[in-house]
């Protein structure tokens, strides 16, 4: 009871806009801007500028070629606004990046202190990452971390610190030919979080990376690379902003989590791009034996979303979950979901997707499950779970099954709700608000999903939920 | 002074129909009123309209609470100046606890209440105030814990709409067809709620078929419904008189 009663709707609380609140932006004071357009010159620029190994200029190269091989994809949202020549695809914003906020350029730790980072790490965190543009601009992690041989620490600086380790994994979960955007990222990747936790060591409390852009038509494209070790746990959790621009952004990350025997990682999304971000993301991990792959991805922001964080369970007896919360309202489309690709015995899968579309906004769940022969005995669920608020808005369901395989336990279940007038005048004779009400049903809507957060980004979830739902029904 | 209810020649429509055909009704803090009739006299249109349900349509007459007039109120605003509807059917909000709806709600009332200087009911003495309330509707603390209406019994439902009375402290409160779905043990624990809040500050409003609840909640005075109009008024003793004779006598005189 105390869980839920402390996490009440607390409307009032976020009543400014998401202008006010996230939208700001700053004056650009910047060690380096490149030119706008993407080409040969810009990634050679790059890797330059970050006096990189041959190999990953040469990575990058490759990966640019293949890019350009790739048609757009047409399968989902609409991709074909993108001018990948009007982007900046790499903004230094400092010279150095800090330690203590105190090192970081005084708007930028200003901006970080407005959305509450510096608070957050004090608190709950067992570590932060904050990147600002391309580039991650305040890094720490608590000593007694260190000290236990967890590495986290910004993937540019990984490459250099830890090249061996580096070079092992990158690029071997997503590799640049995956598809079109994969292919972008592996061309211009910049900034993004490195984990390695060893073997055994259970780091209790969440790290966090939070992504900022504030340039307009900026291209943001960070990398990320976690590797569980054996029976070791790890929470990452990421969360993001930009301001709003008439013009659009583009954000492009590849994430790779490798998991290994009885380890288990959590990686937990609370993505608040403003509305004008396309938000075009490849995240997969590959699970070992007896080993926990967890991804919670919630989508309230960008104009597109498209994400489908992905499992490949290779090792016997290993178990994924995704649990993906969409919400799309006037102009924005989340077309998300999940993958769970059971490739060894007795591997198990759920995935579970909540969306809520409103004022003409569109969700769409599409995910896959594939089992392979010789996967014999692994069991998946799949759960999709749509609310409408109004008649203007639209939701979809793409669900792929591929099962070559007779001994396996398949569910799957969707279902479509609306509000309905009687349930609203339920709630407003009890003194709220149409827009109360109708925050109420939503976020009692995902509830299953925030129980499953820490406190704190339940309360942040429930924040962000109230703060598009007000000036929405009426 | 103003009466706390005035209902003033009240004429309603539903979907174009005219349900409500002139309804003249004061209830004053501190009397319980029992409006009874036959299916489809319009009691529960009178009930829904009264706290500003939008599918029914005032055409003519008013409403006033308190001496103004509540038509261009909406429901919430209603709520929040004190009238309260317990619901026949009420609703299920899947993933809200009914701890989380309570002092949600409580907390949307003290912003008016309170005005300027609201701030919401501290966690404990929120939490002690519901125990108290719960324990009286004979509800263990776990009903706290559980999503609003979702998979409650008939009696928990009714016995959840008397606690959000008890937590929202209306000074006019509609008792829409309480007793209706109970076995009679019911109908005692949700009366003995009810009776528990009844007082100077409160007005209620106990809108019945049967004559049953009348039993546990005492009324002042009786309104006989019929076919959209106040057909016989009285004492409790009209109450029980229609439970002996039915509701065939009034139907013959008021034709």
């Amino acid at each position: 009871m105390a869980e839920q009663l402390d996490v009440a709707f607390d409307f009032g609380a976020s009543s400014s806009t998401y202008q006010e609140k996230y939208g700001f932006f700053d004056p650009e004071n910047y060690a380096f801007k490149s030119k706008k357009g993407l080409n040969h010159e810009i990634v050679e620029e790059i890797s330059w500028m970050k006096n990189e190994p041959d190999w990953m200029r040469e990575f990058r190269h490759r990966s640019l070629d293949i890019f350009y091989k790739k048609p757009m994809p047409q399968w989902g949202g609409n991709l074909n606004e993108i001018d990948f020549n009007d982007i900046y695809y790499f903004v230094r914003a400092a010279e150095k990046q800090g330690r203590n906020w105190d090192e970081v350029p005084a708007d930028i730790k200003n901006t970080f202190d407005k959305l509450g980072i510096p608070e957050a790490e004090q608190k709950f965190l067992s570590g932060v990452g904050a990147q600002y543009e391309s580039e991650v601009v305040y890094h720490s992690v608590k000593d007694s971390l260190t000290k236990q041989g967890v590495i986290f620490t910004d993937t540019d600086s990984a490459l250099k610190e830890h090249p061996d380790l580096f070079k092992k994994y990158f690029g071997t979960i997503i590799p640049p030919a995956d598809n079109k955007f994969a292919a972008l990222n592996s061309a211009v990747w910049s900034g993004g979080s490195f984990i390695y936790v060893p073997p055994g060591v259970h780091v209790d409390m969440p790290l966090q990376a939070y992504f900022r852009i504030n340039t307009q038509n900026m291209g943001q494209f960070e990398r990320t690379l976690i590797i569980v070790d054996e029976g070791a746990f790890v929470h990452y959790v990421e969360g993001c902003t930009a301001p709003t621009y008439s013009s659009n952004s583009l954000h492009s990350a590849v994430v790779e989590i490798l998991v290994m025997k009885g380890g288990r990682a959590r990686y937990t999304t609370i993505q608040n791009w403003s509305s004008n971000v396309y938000n075009l993301v490849t995240k997969r991990t590959v699970a070992h034996q007896d080993a926990t792959m967890e991804w919670v991805d919630a989508n309230l922001g960008s104009k597109l979303t498209m994400k489908y964080p992905s499992i490949y369970l290779t090792g016997k007896g290993a178990h994924g979950e995704v649990l993906s919360v969409a919400m799309a309202g006037k102009g924005q489309h989340q077309d998300t979901g999940g993958k769970a690709i059971h490739a060894a015995p007795h591997t198990t899968s759920q995935i579970i997707s909540k969306s809520i579309s409103k004022d003409g906004g569109r969700t769409s769940y599409r995910g896959l499950l594939q089992v392979y022969p010789g996967a014999e005995g692994s069991k998946s669920k799949v759960q999709c779970d749509a609310l409408l608020l109004d008649e203007h808005s639209r939701s979809d369901t793409y669900p792929y099954i591929d099962v070559q395989e007779n001994d396996v336990t398949i569910g799957h279940e969707a279902s479509v709700s609306k509000i309905g007038e009687e349930q609203l005048f339920y709630l407003t004779s009890r003194g709220l608000t149409d827009n109360e009400a109708s925050a109420m049903i939503v976020n009692g809507f995902i509830e299953p999903l925030a129980k499953e957060l820490p406190m704190e980004f339940a309360v942040e979830l429930n924040r962000l939920i109230n703060l598009q739902m007000e000036g929405s029904v009426g | 002074m103003a009466h706390d209810l005035e209902i003033r020649d009240l004429h309603v429509e539903v979907e174009g129909k005219e349900i409500i055909k002139g309804v003249n009704l004061t209830i004053d803090k501190g009397q319980v009123h029992a409006v009874m009739g036959p299916n489809g006299s319009g009691k529960s249109t009178l009930a829904n309209t009264l706290l500003g349900h939008p599918h029914y349509i005032v055409t003519q007459g008013d409403i006033l609470y308190k001496g103004q007039s509540v038509l261009e109120m909406k429901p919430d605003e209603r709520s929040r100046a004190g009238m309260f509807l317990a619901f026949q059917y009420p609703h299920s909000v899947s993933g809200v606890t009914v701890a989380n709806f309570l002092r949600t709600a409580l907390n949307a009332k003290r912003k008016t209440t309170m005005n300027g200087n609201f701030k919401p009911i501290a966690i404990p003495e929120f939490r002690k105030m519901m125990r108290e309330k719960m324990a009286m509707l004979k509800l263990d603390d776990s009903f706290a814990t559980r999503y609003l209406n979702e998979g409650f019994s008939g009696g928990e439902k009714k016995r959840a709409e008397i606690l959000q009375m008890a937590i929202l402290q209306p000074e006019i409160a509609i008792l829409d067809e309480t007793d209706s779905g109970l076995d009679i043990d019911g109908v005692r624990i949700v009366s003995e709620g009810v009776n528990s809040l009844q007082g100077p500050n409160l007005g209620i409003l106990i809108i019945t078929h049967y004559q049953r609840i009348l039993n546990f909640i005492k009324p002042d005075f009786v309104h006989v419904l019929v076919k959209g109009k106040i057909a016989v008024e009285g004492g409790p003793e009209l109450a029980l008189k229609l439970e002996e004779q039915g509701y065939e006598w009034v139907l013959k005189e008021t034709v």
